[in-house]
């Protein structure tokens, strides 16, 4: 069985947010890391393929700078076979249209059985690109995995609900988007990390992507256009006192009385 | 793709078992003004089986017209027949607006949806405006009028962009539930119903349910409190929560909490408030031994009155609350609620 995995090298929003002196982002200071609903996906891709390791292949896809070599590099290092880079300036400022293009059409170039995405990336939230790779390609989604198994020809995937959970079956070839909560991924190992070092990248540009029109990449494919980005403005801190208990709740009771709450 | 065509503001009304969800409302709600901007119409699109019942429900809250799309392929969702019957609604009825809940059903049907008729979609939008984009006129540049701002949070609540789709259309944006605000309702309202029925015929897309597991806890939805009593790691304990829940009780208030309470086990993930949580925004939101994280805050920060209790003065969590008190919530809590319950007899 043939799985691609797509990765993002996204900055580690939960390991500690850093600001400048003027309170805005500090990107710079931030670490990356391989996006954790993602690592999620690669980890179930490398259980089904300890549990068949000769018939299975593992091939990890991203779509960034340069630099995002990185991140294909860890994930050969905890055992991925094979990884591509697509890049090329032409695809820069991409929206998740033009992103879901760029990724479908390295795919057309891929054998795939089954294709998992993380459910979202922790720097644009969107949960979008996953589901519309599926549509360019024509083939099933089956978002937020929370279990995965294969039975045959298909693919058996728990995916939550708010108060529920639906056991579902797609025939392969399929996408599957996972959820951070499906795993713990495993960590890299010392001979993974030697290999993978010397592992050989496949860097594919615009060239490369089969069947994708200029008109859906990059930032001129992108249909959303961003009219003002700012670091968020928080609402001002209001009161902060020190007091004892006693005087406390009178405090407190004197704003719910204030506030009409009693 | 001729823009002028496409008229109307749509929203998505999610139903699940044919119960509507309370995004169904806000949408309309929200949808309301921004058709008002536009001197245009709301119109709700219900998908389902059986569902035509429903349509009076969206009529009370504000809908002009309602779309029923009904068909035995719909009874639960699965992506394929939901996207298709949506992007088929599209293709026939050419909205100029097409609003979708940011809930599990729709964060997962938007995007297809969305790719299926080639527009942009913004996800997770907490804001939903008409304008003008560019916002600032830039010479050279046509600055088009009406359009659909659409701002949401990036980067985990750190960063805030406002979004506009000015070459495609429908404008699409999934929002985030419990953010917009629902009208009241109309007693008795009936709805201008239209039939529509694209065809559904299975094919290589369509998933096979095996099973449906329900959770079996009857929750209280925490977005549907006027008053919710949050509590965090510092409270301590899963037993020390019996000091929210009397607080709670004497307020007429729900308890709710943060991530690390969820990861300690203390309580389900029903009851958590920010981004990976639920957003909230009620009258009065007490953080009790909350320190505040940035996605905690992102999910409640819109709360009309935040009261803090922390032992920590440098928490983050003072940094948004109106009044915040530095002490010991294991004698404030205790001491409040007997006092609040003297008051309230006092009356």
């Amino acid at each position: 069985m043939k799985i691609v995995v797509c990765i993002k090298q996204v900055p580690d929003t939960k390991g500690g947010v850093k600001f400048n002196p003027d309170g805005t982002l500090d990107r710079a200071a931030m670490m990356t890391i391989m996006n954790p609903d993602d690592k999620a996906g690669l980890e179930a891709a490398l259980r089904l393929k300890d549990a068949d390791p000769d018939n299975t292949e593992v091939t990890v896809l991203t779509m960034g700078l340069p630099k995002a070599e990185d991140v294909l590099r860890e994930a050969l290092a905890m055992g991925a076979d094979k990884g591509v880079l697509v890049t090329d300036r032409v695809l820069g400022g991409a929206d998740t249209w033009a992103t879901s293009q760029t990724l479908a059409g390295a795919l057309r170039n891929l054998e795939y059985d089954l294709i998992i995405t993380g459910r979202q990336a922790i720097d644009g939230d969107t949960a979008q690109v996953g589901p519309q790779i599926s549509e360019h390609l024509d083939i099933p989604v089956i978002s937020y995995a929370q279990n995965l198994k294969i039975e045959g020809d298909s693919v058996v995937v728990e995916r939550q609900f708010d108060d529920r959970y639906h056991v579902l079956k797609a025939k392969m070839p399929c996408l599957v988007t996972a959820l951070a909560e499906l795993n713990e991924p495993r960590y890299m190992t010392p001979g993974g990390i030697f290999d993978a070092c010397d592992a050989e990248i496949t860097v594919w540009g615009r060239a490369d992507l089969k069947d994708v029109e200029d008109s859906n990449l990059g930032l001129k494919g992108s249909p959303t256009q961003i009219a003002k980005a700012s670091d968020k403005v928080r609402k001002g801190a209001g009161e902060k006192v020190t007091l004892d208990t006693a005087e406390a709740v009178d405090y407190i009771v004197g704003k719910l009385k204030d506030k009409h709450v009693i | 793709m001729n823009l002028a065509e496409y008229k109307g503001v749509y929203v998505f009304a999610q139903q699940v078992d044919n119960v509507l969800n309370g995004i169904a409302f806000e949408l309309i709600g929200k949808g309301k003004d921004l058709a008002e901007a536009l001197g245009t119409e709301v119109t709700a699109v219900l998908v389902g089986s059986d569902v035509k019942g429903l349509a009076d429900e969206l009529a009370a809250y504000g809908a002009d017209k309602v779309i029923v799309i009904d068909d035995p392929e719909l009874k639960e969702y699965r992506t394929e027949p939901y996207a298709h019957a949506l992007a088929s609604m599209i293709e026939k009825y050419k909205p100029e607006i097409f609003l979708v809940g940011a809930t599990a059903i729709g964060r997962d049907l938007g995007p297809r949806v969305s790719a299926r008729v080639h527009t942009g979609l913004t996800a997770d939008c907490t804001q939903l405006e008409i304008g003008d984009f560019p916002i600032n006129p830039i010479p050279g540049r046509e600055q088009k009028h009406n359009q659909l701002l659409m701002t949401r949070p990036a980067f985990g609540g750190n960063t805030i962009a406002t979004i506009a789709c000015p070459e495609f259309r429908p404008q699409m944006a999934t929002v985030r539930p419990g953010v917009m605000q629902k009208r009241s309702k109309v007693e008795g309202a009936k709805a201008n119903i239209e039939e529509f029925n694209p065809g559904f015929t299975p094919d290589h897309k369509y998933v096979e349910i095996l099973d449906i597991v329900k959770s079996v806890t009857e929750t209280v939805d925490i977005m549907d409190a006027k008053i919710l009593v949050s509590g965090g790691r510092g409270v301590g304990s899963a037993e020390n929560f019996k000091l929210l829940e009397d607080l709670a009780e004497v307020l007429g208030g729900t308890v709710s909490c943060s991530r690390a309470v969820v990861d300690a086990g203390w309580m389900s993930k029903d009851y958590q408030v920010g981004q990976t949580g639920k957003t909230v925004r009620p009258n009065l939101y007490f953080a009790v031994g909350i320190s505040g994280a940035i996605q905690h805050l992102a999910g409640m920060e819109e709360s009309d009155v935040i009261i803090a209790i922390n032992k920590d003065e440098t928490a983050p969590i003072f940094d948004v609350a109106d009044y915040g008190i530095v002490g010991d919530l294991n004698k404030i809590l205790p001491a409040l609620t007997e006092k609040l319950k003297t008051e309230m007899a006092a009356k």
